[in-house]
């Protein structure tokens, strides 16, 4: 154990007056390095970053909120059957929030896209969400100032409205929203409430940060008849674990209140984030191999530039490995030394690729959400020091077993 | 004591399907404080007897021991550690490490044999000052004169107080006046009591030595006592 400690110092020491002897060949050298380890873990920050505010974004949403809806949002049906279903209406709705037992909350849903105005500020394409008082219960919102709109004000048909964070952000940068009156599609609507930031710049125009609220009344008051358009029935179960529960009695009261008989299929859909997840899985979980897979062949190329920089070394100094031999060197003495010098080079344009990494993940955190890991820093050391075994070992492994003689004789 | 002891020693180098007999049937004896030329013209087998003493190769048959172990059934490790601490090298190319000071060349064998660093220092410090090189341990071999370079790798050589100092040519890229100081300081060395094994194809340069044993086409010729042995003067101001 001494004896090892002892080489490895001496090895080390004998690494760096090598890497320091060539300067400008060393740096080019980490520079492969630094730019393959760099990017892998900028990827890797970026990509964790996109799933974290994924994941946040959907809990706000609720995970336990299933959806009634005339649309699937994932299935293999065909687009013209499920086309030609019924129109879900707040008849409907009123019968089958009268039926079912298990649900926390049961709410419906409409939206319109409207541009939204406050004096010479405006948004353009808000998704203008029509609901009641209930739907606040299906969502995880919390609130910046304000509340939701009341049942009172659902049920008259009020011009009242709840905005989104981002929405707030963009039309009264220095002042409260609260009792402000905006313009909705040219609707005047007193603000009541204020949604604190969801965090979920994924779901885009989803995201409630970028929406606004107001009584589903209201909405059909103002932009179309109540007949006009399905609705969407948000349902929150009783926590994640009732939802499979609450999934069967909402199918069966939905075919009850259709008037379905037993052989005939829905004609309606029961939505749940779970498949949103699923298929977001499936995406992102492309974008993660083909993003890795390509920043990782920056780092393959960097391993290629340091085991060809270490076959030109090993080459140049065949004279001095000679003579290392000749003067008591063993063969697991010159492999130590020529690994360690690529590991070091590896290492230390690693570490700064890391450092860099970091640094870029904290300026496009501006843009788009990154999240650095402690395990992406333990994963950048570790990569780039197997690099650095790797890539170093065919040349230390040629230095290794030279004969002392002709490697002495090598001009 | 046989320091080394050849009987009917032999090397076959196989080149493409020829093979050649770089040494046929060599016996020799070399005794502690022996001060020994091999010469022989180029071709006769002196490099391979060489390397063979120096045990960076071993003999295809035959009978080489050195301080009573045989060498051909060593096995690379220990090969290497017979090189370190019993055989200092001296080549005529010098063969520094030219990233290394002088103080650094020296340290190098002790670095492979796990001397602890202010020791190598130390050791290594005295080895320079006995080849007169005590103002010239920061230089760099670039920094050196060709003579000074030969006294580093002769205090590389003697750092590890090995059995035998084996040379190479090693006045061979030397101007005459310097290689008369390098032999000076062999014969210095010599009377400290070291064992000398010089290889060398020039005369004047054999006749330091107190024998010489001669080769020709991988045999040994005559293996003679220098009558005639020219001793150098030495000068006083080398033991600073």
């Amino acid at each position: 154990m001494r004896i090892l400690l002892f080489e490895l110092k001496e090895g080390l020491s004998i690494a760096l007056r090598a890497i320091l002897s060539n300067k400008i060949r060393s740096l080019l050298t980490m520079l492969g390095i630094f730019i393959g380890v760099a990017v892998v873990i900028t990827m890797s920050t970026a990509i964790k970053g996109i799933d974290n505010s994924f994941q946040s974004g959907i809990s706000s949403l609720g995970t336990d909120v299933l959806y009634v809806d005339k649309w699937a949002w994932f299935t293999n049906e065909e687009w013209w059957k499920i086309r030609n279903r019924k129109n879900i209406t707040m008849e409907e709705y009123t019968r089958f929030k009268d039926l079912v037992k298990l649900p926390v909350a049961v709410a419906p849903v409409t939206n319109t896209v409207q541009t939204v105005k406050f004096n010479e500020r405006r948004v353009d394409n808000v998704f203008v969400n029509g609901s009641n008082a209930d739907y606040v219960k299906t969502t995880n919102f919390t609130f910046a100032e304000g509340r939701f709109y009341s049942e009172i004000e659902s049920n008259a048909a009020r011009q009242v409205a709840v905005i989104g964070s981002e929405i707030a952000k963009k039309l009264f940068p220095n002042i409260s929203p609260l009792d402000r009156t905006i313009k909705i599609g040219g609707f005047n609507y007193k603000i009541v409430g204020v949604l604190a930031e969801q965090g979920s710049f994924i779901l885009g125009p989803w995201n409630p940060d970028n929406q606004v609220y107001v009584p589903i009344e209201t909405i059909f008051k103002n932009f179309f008849n109540r007949s006009f358009r399905t609705i969407t029935i948000n349902v929150r179960a009783n926590g994640p674990a009732m939802v499979e529960e609450t999934k069967a009695e909402i199918e069966g009261v939905m075919r009850n209140v259709r008037g379905l008989t037993y052989n005939q299929e829905n004609d309606f859909s029961i939505n749940q984030q779970e498949g949103l997840q699923q298929s977001y899985k499936s995406v992102v979980g492309v974008i993660q191999i083909a993003g890795l897979f390509i920043t990782g062949l920056s780092l393959f190329v960097g391993a290629i530039g340091i085991m060809n920089i270490m076959f030109v070394s090993v080459k140049e100094r065949t004279k001095e490995i000679g003579l290392r031999k000749a003067i008591g060197a063993k063969r697991r003495t010159i492999l130590s030394q020529f690994l360690l010098e690529s590991s070091v080079i590896c290492l230390v344009g690693g570490i700064a690729g890391l450092i860099a990494a970091i640094i870029i993940s904290l300026l496009i955190n501006q843009f788009i959400p990154t999240s650095i890991q402690i395990d992406s820093v333990f994963i950048g050391i570790g990569v780039s020091l197997i690099t650095g075994v790797i890539s170093g070992f065919a040349p230390a492994y040629t230095a290794a077993k030279m004969d002392a003689v002709e490697a002495l004789r090598y001009e | 004591m046989n320091i080394i002891r050849i009987e009917h020693i032999a090397k076959i180098y196989k080149v493409g399907t020829e093979e050649v007999h770089a040494l046929r049937d060599v016996s020799l004896n070399i005794d502690k404080n022996e001060y020994v030329a091999i010469m022989g013209p180029s071709g006769s087998g002196k490099s391979t007897l060489m390397n063979m003493l120096g045990c960076l190769d071993t003999p295809t048959s035959g009978l080489y021991q050195f301080k009573g172990v045989s060498v051909s059934e060593m096995t690379d490790n220990q090969l290497a550690n017979i090189r370190n601490q019993e055989i200092g090298f001296v080549f005529q190319t010098f063969n520094l490490l030219a990233r290394y000071d002088a103080i650094h060349n020296v340290e190098l064998p002790l670095v492979y044999a796990g001397v602890s660093k202010n020791e190598r220092r130390e050791r290594a410090k005295r080895a320079l000052i006995d080849v007169g090189l005590g103002d010239r341990m920061a230089h760099k071999p670039n920094e050196l004169s060709g003579g000074q370079r030969q006294r580093v790798a002769i205090a590389r050589a003697l750092v590890t107080n090995p059995s035998i100092i084996l040379a190479d040519e090693p006045t061979g890229n030397l101007d005459s006046k310097t290689g008369e100081e390098i032999m000076a300081l062999f014969h210095e060395i010599h009377q400290k009591g070291n064992t000398i094994i010089l290889v060398t194809h020039e005369e004047y340069i054999a006749e330091h030595a107190a024998r010489i044993i001669r080769l020709k086409d991988g045999l040994v010729e005559k293996d003679e006592v220098v009558k005639k042995r020219f001793v150098p003067e030495i000068k006083e101001n080398h033991s600073e």
